[in-house]
């Protein structure tokens, strides 16, 4: 009994047996702050989508109901670049697609059935999952999950709708930097899966055929056109991704 | 631009609810799983270098770059998501300021 078992959530904080809910207050705690984290760029996306065109009905439609920010960020940044609404769905659809492969590595782990999984599936997203893969028990991951995931939606809607609210009365939004902000938000996201070298190659290539067909095709036609690297990617090459899943140090608020 | 706004949302739960509710092997074709991998690369890739130098039909290097190039700096140095975000956003609207 005198090293502290892996096993035990309240291991390593303070001393034994002292309190079992120490692990799962951690775990909250963390949930809480990428909430508050993720919250704090949602304000930026309220003033974006409004300055791309939407109404601030639509803005926080987005965070509401597709609830997934590099999706939202896609659609209101095709439609700003003046691309049409469909090709910005349609990069906002290929971009959820990881969503599903989140969904694939969290059911066994989380193994809800009925409508508990009907209901989890809206909160699955980087975070969420980040928060949640990394777990050492069913209730652990379960936990991380419904934490991170419900510490998001609160903060991330009440904070498009600020910013959305904001927006219309800053005015133009690259004042503030904001278009900036999205591209290094963008690469903020991409970051963790730079790790792996072949997708170094794929992001450079995807990146370059992008602007390459910026004055060719109409807006929102290069990155949906940037999606056929993958393709290309994935019949070339052999290995898989080993960085396809976000860890907790990857994500607003989280740490190593 | 209710119709694709509704639709996307739609479409991006479903895509969620699939990864929850189908079984692993539907997806264990090493093709179809390497293309999946790939998909959030080439697009987010693609996004940075298009929100970053598209100006309307042409390319620009404008203080957008710099905000990157400062989020680049800040990714090496491991600094946390907000001070990469909210550090780009200040330096492209201080070069604005100037």
């Amino acid at each position: 009994m005198s090293s502290p078992d892996p096993l035990d959530p309240s291991s390593g904080s303070g001393p034994i047996g002292s309190d079992p809910d120490a692990g799962s207050r951690g775990i909250v705690r963390d949930g809480l702050a990428v909430g508050l984290a993720t919250g704090a760029y949602g304000v930026s996306f309220g003033a974006v989508g409004v300055a791309s065109g939407l109404s601030e009905l639509q803005t926080c439609a987005l965070s509401l109901l597709m609830f997934t920010g590099a999706s939202q960020f896609a659609l209101v940044g095709v439609v700003a670049a003046g691309g049409s609404p469909v090709s910005g769905a349609m990069t906002a659809l290929l971009l959820g697609t990881r969503n599903t492969l989140y969904g694939l590595r969290l059911a066994p782990l989380l193994d809800w059935r009925g409508w508990r999984r009907v209901a989890a599936a809206h909160l699955v997203i980087d975070e969420s999952t980040a928060m949640s893969v990394s777990r050492d028990s069913r209730a652990a991951a379960r936990l991380g999950f419904l934490s991170t995931g419900l510490a998001v939606f609160v903060l991330w809607n009440a904070a498009t709708l600020a910013g959305a609210l904001a927006g219309r009365a800053l005015g133009d939004p690259r004042t503030y930097g904001l278009d900036a902000a999205v591209g290094a938000a963008f690469l903020a996201l991409l970051w963790p899966r730079l790790r792996d070298h072949r997708n170094r190659a794929i992001g450079l290539v995807a990146a370059t055929v992008a602007l390459v067909l910026v004055p060719a095709t109409p807006a929102g036609v290069p990155v949906l056109a940037a999606g056929g690297v993958a393709l290309l990617g994935g019949l070339l090459s052999r290995s898989p991704d080993p960085t396809e899943v976000p860890g907790p140090d990857d994500v607003a608020g989280g740490h190593p | 631009m209710w119709t694709a706004v509704l639709l996307a949302c739609v479409g991006c739960y479903l895509l969620k609810l699939a990864g929850m509710s189908v079984p692993a092997r539907v997806l264990d074709h090493p093709l179809v799983e390497r293309v999946a991998d790939l998909i959030p690369v080439a697009l987010l890739a693609a996004l940075v270098a298009v929100q970053v130098f598209a100006a309307g039909p042409g390319l620009t290097v404008d203080a957008r770059a710099a905000g990157l190039a400062f989020a680049f700096v800040a990714l090496l140095l491991r600094a946390p998501f907000l001070v990469v975000v909210i550090g780009a956003a200040a330096v492209a609207a201080g070069l604005r300021l100037l």
